[in-house]
Order: structure tokens, then sequence, then C-alpha cells
């Protein structure tokens, strides 16, 4: 087996680790730390039922951006939905036999990398033609940027350009699921691919990526509007109330 | 106006969609300090305490395991820019610093350089900065200039609420010994004497005795004003600029004009003057517990079965959102009833079921149109159906006058803007803020003045009455346009057809 192999092998592992270690901390947090007063952005759903759907509505076609502003949400959508298409078409490499679903996907996820990559592309100019986003961009927004341009970028290579032996990169990636090193093709497009992918998965849990968990989580959106007929205390407000009714016994 | 502004009063804009951006433009707007006593008499530390850097740090890792909301925002902002041109005092002042994601940055550099991997790994690539005196300065400056309006979370995709950045950076800085002296004051007034405005118990029951000889003298009708009513069925909270303030006043009269027709029996308390709570506005859970125990021992007290509150925009978030995690359990209470209920809710109730009659036509020499106050519109709701607080008002409005026109829909409801003086703004040190902070509002208004002949806007919330009064002549409306909802009820009511 070549360094290579091992390298890549030792380096996914390490990635799928911290992003899944990374992600459950954060969602431990997120999921624990308590809200001490009821703060949904009204008019808010009066049932939980209408909570579910506010935050579907939320993640899948992004309600607010699109009150917003309709530049940023047709970039935001082109960039996400491509990435969603992308990504089950990339399921393939993981299963065998490749479920139904995945292959009718196939044809549509090359489609996606090119919405994925307009929308990425278009995203980072407004960073750069639109003072007011200008203002608000740091170096680590438009590394951001990169890296997803990066990988969407090399990924079309390997599709267009420089087609790779994908036979031999599926059995990589069984391999690494079943914890039997195949080898993986020594190729430029392909290991700047994988490399960047395993850059993004490390950085995942640690960078504004978060917004992916978090916005389960916003109690703005996340609430229902009942604060009237349900109390809601935080336990650690709740000795407050315990120091207020003793003064009053006394 | 007393003197001429030291300002330029901002133009109405032409072009609506790209506010004009004037880096530093609003960098020497800040309120005054509250002075030491101001602090000591909250149980804060009266001045810059010794390690502070430290000390600020401190309690934003407090903060960051009680409150869940700063957690996730924090972390989640994309700066994707939906926000940038959302906030009025973006708006009116064109400094990029009151544009939402860069106001909650300020916050944000600090958290990220204490705790996340990334801001102390690699501090410059993502904005991670530690604790100095320039970034306490930007805090007291531009944490001052957001009104916690949420008009910024409307529009975020992950719902973030610059409001809590805000709050928790004020109590962050209140907790260093670097408060803000009028929402400081104001506070201890509340916890020595009830209300914010310092009203002693005779002076409110000499002021609500003149509002009795005023109306018998007005409409013949003894309508009656009750202090300290043991036993009485309602106790009635209200903004404490609704005992004499222009045009709040008038406002609780029709308050008192609904009661007395509908035979309800209600009371003021002297205890829990005030319906404003305003340590929401400096984010301190312990104070708004505190202010709101006032509430909780009137109600217990005078042995009330219901609560309602007056007209007061900050003051119903707080009541509708708040005061049951506050101040509850509210079972002593008749459940039979919301707690606390808003007048609205109750005027708009007695006139569903025609319980009080109106003449709208006794307003006919007005054209109304309605602002939604931010905290109404967006903190809290009315009527137990979403979005009642958009309708129960607009209801009111349209049974008590004929001539109804609404502003542009992106100005109203849950887009509704500030009016520029919420949050703990609305003082004298910061008037520069105000007018310009009043820009999108009144570019609304002038647009159904100029179109729609509209001659008076109606408000529920003590802040905004006060706002406009002052800010509205800057732009050439006269300051008696802004009036209460209940003044039209007022006016309208038919007293003595339905006892």
């Amino acid at each position: 087996m070549s360094s290579l192999t091992v390298a890549y092998a030792v380096a996914f592992y390490v990635a799928a680790a911290v992003l899944v270690l990374g992600l459950v901390v954060k969602i431990k947090q997120y999921a624990t730390t308590p809200s001490p007063l009821k703060i949904p952005t009204m008019p808010a759903p009066r049932t939980r039922l209408g909570v579910v759907l506010r935050i579907l509505r939320e993640v899948i076609y992004f309600e607010s951006l699109f009150k917003s502003n309709k530049w940023i949400w047709i970039c935001a959508v082109l960039f996400h939905a491509g990435l969603w298409l992308v990504l089950a078409r990339h399921l393939r490499y993981f299963i065998e036999p490749v479920w139904f679903w995945v292959v009718l996907v196939q044809p549509f996820g090359i489609y996606a990398g090119f919405a994925m990559i307009a929308g990425l592309v278009a995203l980072w100019a407004r960073r750069i033609v639109v003072n007011r986003v200008r203002y608000i961009s740091g170096p680590s927004d438009h590394l951001m940027l990169a890296l997803l341009v990066g990988i969407g970028f090399s990924g079309m290579m390997l599709r267009f350009v420089e087609r790779t032996d994908i036979i031999a990169v599926k059995a990589f990636f069984l391999g690494l699921l079943r914890f039997d090193l195949q080898p993986l093709p020594a190729e430029m497009p392909l290991l700047v691919h994988l490399g960047l992918v395993i850059t993004l998965m490390i950085v995942f849990p640690f960078s504004k990526l978060l917004h992916v968990p978090g916005v389960f989580f916003s109690p703005s959106r996340a609430q229902v509007d009942d604060a009237r007929e349900k109390r809601h205390l935080a336990p650690w407000a709740a000795k407050l109330d315990a120091e207020r009714d003793s003064a009053a016994a006394e | 106006m007393a003197k001429a502004p030291t300002f330029d009063i901002p133009a109405f804009r032409e072009d609506l969609a790209n506010p004009a951006m004037v880096e530093g433009a609003m960098d020497h707007s800040q309120p005054f300090v509250a002075k030491p006593e101001h602090q000591e008499d909250l149980g804060f530390p009266g001045e810059l305490v010794e390690n502070w850097e430290q000390k600020a740090v401190e309690k934003l890792g407090d903060l960051l395991g009680k409150n869940k909301a700063l957690r996730v925002y924090l972390d989640s902002c994309v700066k994707c820019g939906a926000c940038t041109d959302k906030c009025h005092y973006y708006i009116g002042t064109g400094d990029p610093k009151n544009m939402p994601v860069a106001r909650q940055d300020l916050l944000r550099s600090l958290y990220r350089r204490h705790f996340t991997l990334a801001g102390k790994i690699a501090p410059g690539l993502v904005g991670a900065r530690d604790m100095d005196k320039e970034m306490l300065d930007d805090w007291y400056k531009y944490f001052h200039q957001c009104s916690q309006c949420r008009r910024c979370s409307v529009f975020c995709p992950y719902g973030i609420d610059t409001a809590e950045i805000s709050m928790a950076a004020r109590d962050i800085m209140d907790h260093i010994g670097v408060g803000q002296k009028y929402s400081n004051e104001i506070l201890a007034k509340v916890h020595k004497i009830g209300n914010n405005l310092g009203l002693p118990k005779p002076a409110l029951i000499d002021t609500m005795e003149g509002l009795e000889e005023d109306v018998l003298e007005d409409d013949g009708v003894a309508v009656r004003f009750p202090v300290d009513v043991q036993g009485a069925d309602v106790l009635l909270v209200t903004p404490s600029a609704d005992f004499f303030a222009e045009p709040h006043v008038d406002g609780l009269i029709g308050y008192a004009k609904v009661f007395h027709q509908a035979g309800i029996n209600w009371t003021v308390s002297s205890y829990a003057s005030e319906a404003a709570n305003f340590a929401m506005f400096i984010g301190s859970y312990e104070q708004m517990h505190k202010v709101a125990a006032r509430i909780r021992q009137a109600a217990l007290d005078l042995g009330v079965k219901r609560v309602i509150f007056g007209e007061c925009g900050h003051a119903w978030r707080v009541a509708y959102s708040f005061l049951n995690s506050l101040a509850g359990p509210w079972d002593f209470l008749d459940p039979k009833y919301p707690v606390p209920q808003h007048i609205l809710e109750v005027t708009h109730d007695l006139i569903q079921r025609g319980a009080i009659n109106l003449d709208p036509s006794a307003n006919d020499d007005m054209t109304l149109t309605f602002h939604d106050s931010c905290n109404v519109a967006r903190g809290s709701g009315m009527g137990n159906m979403e979005g009642g607080q958009f309708i129960i008002p607009r209801e009111v409005i349209k049974a008590s006058v004929n001539k109804f026109v609404e502003m542009d829909p992106a100005t109203t409801c849950e887009k509704t803007f500030c009016c520029g003086g919420g949050g703990g703004l609305l003082t004298d040190d910061l008037m520069e803020l105000r007018v310009k902070g009043a820009l999108p509002r009144m570019e609304a208004l002038k647009d159904v003045v100029d179109n729609n002949g509209v001659t008076h806007m109606a408000a529920i919330c003590a802040i905004c009455k006060s706002q406009f009064s002052k800010v509205m002549p800057y732009y050439g409306f006269p300051m008696d346009m802004i009036v209460s909802v209940h003044q039209l009820v007022s006016d309208a009511i038919q007293l003595g057809t339905k006892e």
C-alpha cells in the first residue's frame, strides 16, 4: 500500500472524527444551554407543529432571506440546492449496490455542480462589489468561499477534463468504510479535490458553517408563541423566584 | 425647538434601495455614562473595575452558559449581508457599524478570541480581538445605537437577533462599571418609588383626581380614575408617561372611559405604577425580575382578578412574552383571562360584543395612519392568534375613525421601523441619533401625508409617542400629529349609552 493512500486514509478518518465529534459537542451545547425567556421573532407559530414548519421553510427555501434580499437568496439557493444534489450524486461512491434514486440523480448532479459554482462565484462577487458586504467580510469569509469554489472546481475538472479512475476511487472509499484499505489513484486533481474536502470537514465545527446546526436551535425561530399560556422558566432563574417568595413570606 | 440642531437632518431619500455608507459617521455619539450612585443603586460597580478586560470576558462566559440565543447567534452568522440595510440607524446615519452584523461583530470578536478554537489559533483570520479600551469605547457607542427593535432578526436566515447581543453587551458593561445613566437612573427610581418618573403616591392620586375633573368638565360624565383600590377586579399597569405627558394622557382617559362604559371595576397601583421595564434595555434578567416582582406584589396586595397593561411597546413585550417567566405563576388570578391582557384586547373584545358604542364620525377631522411599535410587532402578540398584534389595533382604530390609510407595507407589521427612540435611547443626550433613526418612518409618513391626506399617526407605545412628538418637527411635521389609539377611542366612545 502506498504511503499516499495511507496518508489520505488517515486524514479522512481524522477529519470524519473531528467533524462528528465537533458537531456533537456543539449540538449538545446548543441543546443544553437554557433560554431564560421566550424570544421568538413575532408573529410566531402558536403550536409546536407550526414551529417545525417554520424551521422547515427556513432551511428548505430560506424564507427570511427571501424577505430580505432576492439576489442573495438566488445565489444562496443556487449554491445550497446545487450542493445537495452534488452530495446526493456522490453517494454512489460510498454504497454498493447503488440505490435507485441515487442512479436517477446522477445527470442532475452534473448540472448542479455548475449551479453550485455559479452561486458561490456570485456570492463572492457580492463580497467584493457591494460596499456593505465588503465592509463585513473578513479573511475567513473569503477563504471559506475559496475552499468551496476549489472543491467545486476540482470536482468539475475530474468530471470533464482529467477523468480519474472512478472505479478505483470508489474502491478506496468502500475500503475506508470497511476498514480494508484499497489504493487511491495518485492523480493531482483528485488529490487536490479530496484534500480540500478533508480541510472542509475539519474546519466545519470551528467555523461559521455552524449555521447548519445553529438554525435549528435559534430561539427566535424555534420557540412557540405561548408565553402567556405556559410558564417558561430556566433552571438558573428559578432560584430568583425562591428568593422573591421567601422575602414575600417574611 | 429650543435651539437649532448641531447636526444635519437627513434628507428624504430618492433611492430607498441602497443607503449610502459613511464610515465613522456616528463615532461621536454616546449617551451619558452612569455616575457611581446610579450604578451602585442597581448593585453594579460604581466605576470601571480593576482588571476590567478580564472581568468582561468572564461575564461573557457567564452569559454564554445562561443564554442559548447568545451562543447560537455568536456562532451562526455567515456574513451574508441580509441585515446590512435593515437597521433604521444605519439607514439614517450611514455608519457601517450600525449595520446589525457589524454591531454584532463588536461582541463577536471578543467571543471568538476567547471562546472559539479558530479565534485562539488564528485571531486575525476570523476577526477575533482582545478586549481593550478601543473595543470598550466602540461597545459603549454602538451598543447604544441599537434600539433592540428586532427588525434585523426578521430578515436574518438564522433569526439572529441583534437585540440579544446588545443586551448582553450592555449587561457586561454594567458589570465592569460602565453603565448608561438614562436607563440605570430610571431603574433606581422604579425600585425606590415604583415608576420611571419618580412620581410619588400623593402626586399620582392628585393627577388622577385632576383627570376625573377634566373628564367631568369635558364630557359631563363622572368617569373614575382609581388608585390603590383594594379588591378591584382589574389592576391597570400603564407607562407612567400616561399620567401626564401628551398625547399619552389622552390614551389613559380612553382606557378609563372604556372601563367606565363596560362597568369594569379597576385600579392603578401606586406601588407598581409603571408598565415599562427598563431592565430589558440593559439586558439584566435579575433587574427585570426585580421590577416585575412589583407588579406581582401589587396584584397580590390589592387582591385583583386580572392584570391589564396600557399602551406601551417594550412594556408589552416584557408583559406578553416575559412576565409569566419573571413574575409568575399567576395562578391566583382569574383563569378566564390571559395574564396579562393588553388594553387593546379588552377594548377590541368589548367592541366585538357590542358592549361599548363608538361613533367614528367624532374623529372625522382626522385621517389616520398607524405606526406598528417595534416591540409589539416583533416581540409580542395579542388576541391569542398569530399576527393579532397587527389586526387588533387596526380594528380598534377603524371602529373609532372613518378615514384610515396604511403606510408602505415594507414599513409596517413585522417589517415596521422603530421610531428611533426605543431600547433605552429616548434621552436628550442622543438627540442626533434619535432624529436620524426616525428617517425611514418619516419617509413612509411623508408618503401618505402627501398622497393620501393623512393628518395623524396613531401609536401604542409611550416611547414612540414621546419620540415622535420630539423628532417630527425636525422633519416638518407638527408634534401633535402623533396620537394614542385610545385617544381615538376616547373621542369616539358614546358615554351614557350603555350603562
